[in-house]
C-alpha cells in the first residue's frame, strides 16, 4: 500500500507543516514545495539568517504557537523532501509544473495537499497606487522579516482583526501610528460578541490590542468610510469619511486591507468543484470534514481552501494528512481525527462572529467612483468596467475579463478580483454569487523569460 | 525621499549596491525591495500611466514590485535578496 503514497504538499506554512509531520509520523516522506525561503507561512515568516530579534518580539502572543510551529519542521527536516524557494506555476494529470532558482522542472504526485493559504483581501480607494501604500500584510512583513516600518506616520485602515494587530505591532516597534480608520463600527463588534466569545483568548486579545491603542493615544476611528489618499512621488495624506464629515490626516505611509481572501488558483487548475460561500463571500473550493476536495487525492488545507485562521489551519492540515493516509489504507487514529473535525466545527462557528464584528463594507461598489483604478497591473478603471457592462451586457466575471482585461496582468487577478467582482454585481445589479468567479489559468504566476528560454533551449 | 524606516536590526553586515548609478549601501538579509525603499520612493514606473511604482503586498501575489537591473533583467523586488554589487535602475518617468 505505501508504494502507492506519493504525496506532495504545497506551502509550508501552518497547515503544510502539520499535514508533513503527521504523514512523517505514520512513515510516509512527503515532498513539501514551498515559495518562501523558510518554513513557517505568512502569519509565522521566519526572517532571514542573521536576524537576531527573539520569536517573543517578532511573533508576540503567538511566540509559542510561532516556535512549535517551527520546531515540528526542524524536527522533521532529514524525513521531507523539502524544496524551498520553489514555486508550483501550473498543474494537471497528476504533475505539477514547478520554477525553482530560474529552472522549470516536473513533479509527480500521487496525492497533493493543497495548502496555498490567503492573502490581503483588497477593496481600493483612490490613490492606492501611491508609493507608501501597502496592504497590512505588507506592513506586517516589512517589520517582521525586515526590521522595517513601511513609513514614519502610518495610516492603518480598513476592517478585520488584522487592522489591530498590525497598529499595535507598529506602535509597539516605535513607529508612529496617526491613525486607525476601522469601516467596521462599534456597534457591529458588541453586536458580534456573543458569538466571539466562543474562543475567548482571541477576543480577549482583540480588545487588549485596542486598549493598548487607546492607551497610548492612538486615534481609533470606527465606523468611517475611506475616501482617498492624496499625494505625489508618494502618499501624503489620507482622508476618510465619518457621517457626513470629511476628515484628513497627513501620512507618509497607508496599510488597509479587509480581512483575507484564499489563494485558490491551484485548487482551480486541479479541477477541484467551487462553490460559494456567504459568510466569505467568495467561491471556495468544496471540501468535507476531513479535507478531501472533489478530485480523488487531491486535498485541501488552511486558509487557501476558505479563511479560518492559523490555528485551524494547522488542525486542517493534520487532519487532510490523516485522510489521505485513511484513503491509502493506512491505519490512522480516528479519535484524534475526529477531535480535529470538532475542533475546526467550532473554529468555523467562532469566524461567523469575527464576520459579524468586522463586516465586509457591501456599499463599497456603490461609492467606488469612476476614475477608481480596480487593477493596477494593467490600470483598469471602475468606469471602464461599468462602461463595459452598460456597452456590452457583461454579467459574468471571465467575459467582463475578456473584454476589459481585468485580472488578466501579472498578478492574474489576485488583488482586484474581489473588487472588480464587487463593480460587476453592482453594476447589473446582480448578487454578489451570480457573476461567477475569475477562472485560473497557467502560469498562476509569471515565469521569468530567462527560465522559459532556458526551458525551450533543453526541449529542443 | 525613503519610504520605508528601519526600526530594528540594523546589526547586519552592510551590502554595497548600485541605484540608478549611484552606489548605497544596503545590509545582509535586505529584500531588493528594502535596499531600494529604504533609499528612495519607488522601484519602477508604471508602463501605462507612467506613474512610480513600490510594490504593495510584499508576499509575491501582486507582482507589482518589479524592478529592473542595468542589463535588463527583471527581478521581483520583494523576494529577491540584494547581492554585493547590485545595479539596479528604477527608470524614467513614462518608462520601465
Amino acid at each position: 500500500m505505501t508504494a502507492a503514497l506519493q504525496p506532495v504538499i504545497v506551502g509550508a506554512g501552518p497547515a503544510g507543516v502539520r499535514a508533513a509531520q503527521t504523514l512523517v509520523a505514520h512513515g510516509v516522506r512527503p515532498v513539501v514545495i514551498d515559495e518562501a525561503p523558510r518554513w513557517g507561512g505568512q502569519i509565522y515568516r521566519q526572517p532571514p539568517p542573521g536576524f537576531t530579534r527573539s520569536k517573543r518580539t517578532l511573533y508576540g502572543f503567538e511566540a509559542g504557537r510561532a516556535e512549535a510551529l517551527h520546531s515540528a519542521m526542524t524536527n522533521i527536516l532529514d524525513r521531507v523532501d523539502y524544496r524551498p524557494e520553489t514555486l508550483v506555476w501550473s498543474a494537471e494529470g497528476g504533475r505539477l509544473d514547478v520554477l525553482s532558482h530560474g529552472r522549470m522542472g516536473t513533479l509527480p504526485y500521487g496525492q497533493l495537499i493543497v495548502a496555498t493559504g490567503a492573502t490581503d483581501r483588497v477593496l481600493p480607494f483612490p490613490g492606492w497606487t501611491l508609493p507608501g501604500v501597502y496592504t497590512l500584510g505588507a506592513a506586517q512583513v516589512a517589520l517582521k522579516y525586515q526590521g522595517c516600518a513601511i513609513g514614519a506616520r502610518v495610516v492603518i485602515a480598513g476592517t478585520g482583526p488584522l487592522l489591530y494587530l498590525v497598529a499595535y505591532q507598529y506602535a509597539k516597534a516605535g513607529a508612529r501610528v496617526v491613525a486607525v480608520l476601522d469601516t467596521a463600527s462599534f456597534k457591529d463588534k458588541a453586536l458580534a460578541a456573543p458569538a466571539m466569545l466562543r474562543q475567548p483568548a482571541v477576543f480577549a486579545k482583540g480588545v487588549y490590542y485596542l486598549g493598548w491603542l487607546r492607551a497610548h493615544g492612538v486615534p481609533v476611528h470606527q465606523g468611517v468610510r475611506l475616501v482617498r489618499a492624496t499625494g505625489g512621488a508618494q502618499v501624503t495624506a489620507m482622508r476618510w469619511r465619518a457621517g457626513a464629515a470629511e476628515h484628513e490626516v497627513a501620512c507618509d505611509a497607508v496599510a488597509f486591507g479587509y480581512a483575507l481572501r484564499s489563494e485558490t488558483q491551484l485548487a482551480d487548475l486541479l479541477g477541484c468543484r467551487f462553490s460559494y460561500n456567504a459568510l466569505q463571500r467568495a467561491a471556495l473550493p468544496e471540501r468535507d470534514g476531513a479535507g478531501r476536495s472533489s478530485v480523488p487525492g487531491v486535498y485541501l488545507a488552511g486558509d487557501g481552501a476558505g479563511i479560518m485562521g492559523a490555528d485551524a489551519a494547522e488542525w486542517a492540515g493534520e487532519r487532510a494528512a490523516l485522510a489521505l493516509l485513511a484513503d491509502a489504507g493506512k491505519a490512522v487514529d480516528a479519535a484524534r481525527a475526529a477531535e480535529l473535525e470538532a475542533k475546526l466545527a467550532r473554529t468555523a462557528a467562532f469566524r461567523v462572529g469575527l464576520e459579524r464584528a468586522f463586516p465586509f463594507p457591501q456599499d463599497w461598489a456603490a461609492s467606488a467612483p469612476d476614475e477608481l483604478v480596480i487593477c493596477r497591473c494593467e490600470e483598469i478603471t471602475a468606469g471602464q468596467l461599468r462602461q463595459c457592462v452598460q456597452d456590452t451586457g457583461a454579467r459574468e466575471m471571465n467575459r467582463l475579463k475578456a473584454l476589459t482585461r481585468v485580472g488578466m496582468g501579472r498578478c492574474q487577478g489576485r488583488t482586484c478580483g474581489v473588487a472588480a467582482a464587487e463593480i460587476l454585481a453592482h453594476a447589473c445589479a446582480a448578487a454578489p454569487d451570480a457573476v461567477g468567479r475569475l477562472r485560473g489559468q497557467a502560469p498562476i504566476k509569471p515565469l521569468p523569460f530567462a527560465a522559459m528560454a532556458r526551458a525551450n533551449g533543453e526541449a529542443a | 525621499m525613503a519610504l520605508l524606516q528601519r526600526v530594528a536590526e540594523t546589526g547586519r553586515t552592510p551590502v554595497g549596491f548600485v541605484l540608478n548609478g549611484q552606489a548605497l549601501t544596503a545590509l545582509a538579509g535586505d529584500t531588493v525591495l528594502t535596499a531600494v525603499l529604504t533609499h528612495t520612493a519607488q522601484l519602477r514606473h508604471s508602463e501605462f500611466s507612467g506613474e512610480p511604482r513600490a510594490g504593495f503586498c510584499m508576499m509575491g501575489a501582486c507582482q507589482d514590485c518589479w524592478i529592473t537591473t542595468e542589463s535588463g533583467q527583471r527581478l521581483r523586488a520583494c523576494g529577491t535578496f540584494i547581492e554585493e554589487g547590485m545595479r539596479l535602475v528604477t527608470g524614467e518617468e513614462g518608462h520601465e
